[in-house]
């Protein structure tokens, strides 16, 4: 049956199985589950929130960048986080949730952000971790959402994963560059490594056995890749990257295994991760006061703004007549 | 970066959104012009007060490793779009195969045409 011989009613939800079948993006415009509706609205707003709030570990390095080019190179990445979380609050827009709202439910801790930026960053070797691991960690799992069945959720996808290239690279090239240096530097690479590995995985969420929401989503196609395949994959492309850098990632487990064609790797701390998703890891209180007050102190450059439209709006007579 | 956090266990369901009441900026659109000789193309949307302070944040948003040429800036209201259950009305498959040029057989004598 074509979707034209159904009812007015009917037409909808035939159409959104249709086109999820068939591969082609669901758009703003067109019937959607409450339930999809709902599912992208947190997972795209926890997004955002995470490119914004991940500005903070990152930022705390700009003014003791070891030279004028990394200090250059690390506004122009956090420029881009910020960019990246602009993006995605436009692409949750369009299925009815407002900036306001979004915003309002950070600030107030009822929508999260990944528990990865709950960490401190505290050397500067830590900026080529993050670069190398986290960005790494989020390209693998942004490079799935560019097959998204959200058409406004995929394409800002396309555009943030064409720019994350370049963090990861900067974040490998400062870890070259310390590995490459004094005894000193390589044992700061190495200690930022220690610190950062298995934050990196917990970042892929919950076993698939544990992952409630994983098999809906997947089949809305909203994620194309299970939580365990893409930790895989992020392992597997990352221990030869560190074995280069001649690094020892901390896990007396890791070994490869022939028969899988895989890395096998130890079991991760899962009560060290509900522990910071539910709001106690390092820097929790911290990142969401620094935003809190941030958007307070901002208040007046909004305010300025919205005066200034307003005289622009002003018909010229007026200006000569006060 | 991505990131989907888990639901802790016992945490409520939540529906957001469709909240009219709202105090925020007018929202634009924005479209950009790759080079000369391309159409502006849509890019994304931003918040913004007035018509130039949008631009300069589709600068900042959109084009910071030189994406384009040119920045049109439209009010997201002033877009009027077509409906998807309208789709049989506007793009109807009624076959007029007639307006294709594969549809008319020329001899290969005849040469390229």
């Amino acid at each position: 049956m074509s979707a034209d011989q159904l009812g007015p009613d009917q037409r909808g939800p035939a159409r959104f199985e249709a086109l999820l079948e068939a591969e082609d993006k669901i758009e703003p415009t067109d019937w959607m589950p409450e339930g999809y509706r709902q599912t992208l609205i947190r997972q795209i707003a926890q997004h955002a929130h995470s490119e914004i709030i991940g500005m903070q570990p990152e930022g705390n390095w700009i003014s003791r960048a070891p030279s004028l080019r990394r200090k250059a190179i690390l506004i122009a990445k956090v420029q881009d986080e910020a960019g990246h979380g602009l993006y995605l609050y436009s692409a949750a827009e369009t299925l009815g949730v407002t900036r306001d709202e979004m915003l309002a439910m950070l600030h107030s801790g009822r929508q999260k952000y990944s528990s990865i930026f709950n960490y401190p960053t505290l050397s500067w070797a830590d900026m080529g971790t993050i670069g190398w691991l986290v960005d790494g960690a989020a390209i693998t799992n942004q490079v799935m959402l560019k097959r998204c069945s959200y058409g406004p959720y995929a394409r800002a996808m396309v555009k943030i994963c064409l720019e994350e290239s370049f963090h990861q690279r900067q974040g490998y090239e400062i870890m070259l560059t310390l590995c490459r240096g004094t005894d000193q530097q390589k044992a700061m690479a190495q200690d930022a490594l220690d610190r950062w590995w298995w934050p990196s995985l917990m970042m892929f969420g919950p076993h698939d056995s544990e992952s409630t929401h994983t098999e809906q989503s997947i089949e809305w196609k909203i994620k194309r890749v299970s939580n365990d395949d893409l930790r895989q994959q992020f392992v597997d492309m990352t221990v030869p990257q560190a074995d280069f850098l001649g690094l020892k990632i901390p896990d007396p487990n890791l070994s490869w295994n022939e028969e899988r064609g895989h890395y096998d790797f130890g079991p991760i701390d899962w009560d060290e991760f509900w522990a910071v998703v539910k709001g106690n890891g390092p820097m929790n209180r911290e990142r969401i006061e620094h935003k809190r007050q941030s958007w307070e102190e901002g208040a007046w450059v909004r305010e300025a703004a919205v005066a200034y439209a307003a005289k622009q709006l002003r018909p010229k007579h007026t200006r000569f007549a006060s | 970066m991505t990131y989907s956090v888990p639901k802790v266990a016992g945490e409520a369901e939540m529906t957001v959104g469709r909240d009219e009441a709202t105090s925020q900026w007018p929202m634009w659109e924005v479209f950009i012009r790759q080079r000369r000789g391309l159409s502006h193309v849509h890019v994304g949307s931003l918040h913004a007060p007035d018509a130039e302070t949008a631009l300069m944040s589709a600068r900042d948003v959109y084009t910071r490793r030189v994406e384009g040429v040119s920045i049109w800036v439209v009010p997201s209201t002033e877009i009027v779009a077509s409906d998807p259950d309208d789709a049989e009305a506007f793009f109807g498959s009624i076959e007029k195969p007639y307006r294709h040029a594969t549809h008319y057989e020329i001899p290969d004598e005849v040469g390229q045409m």
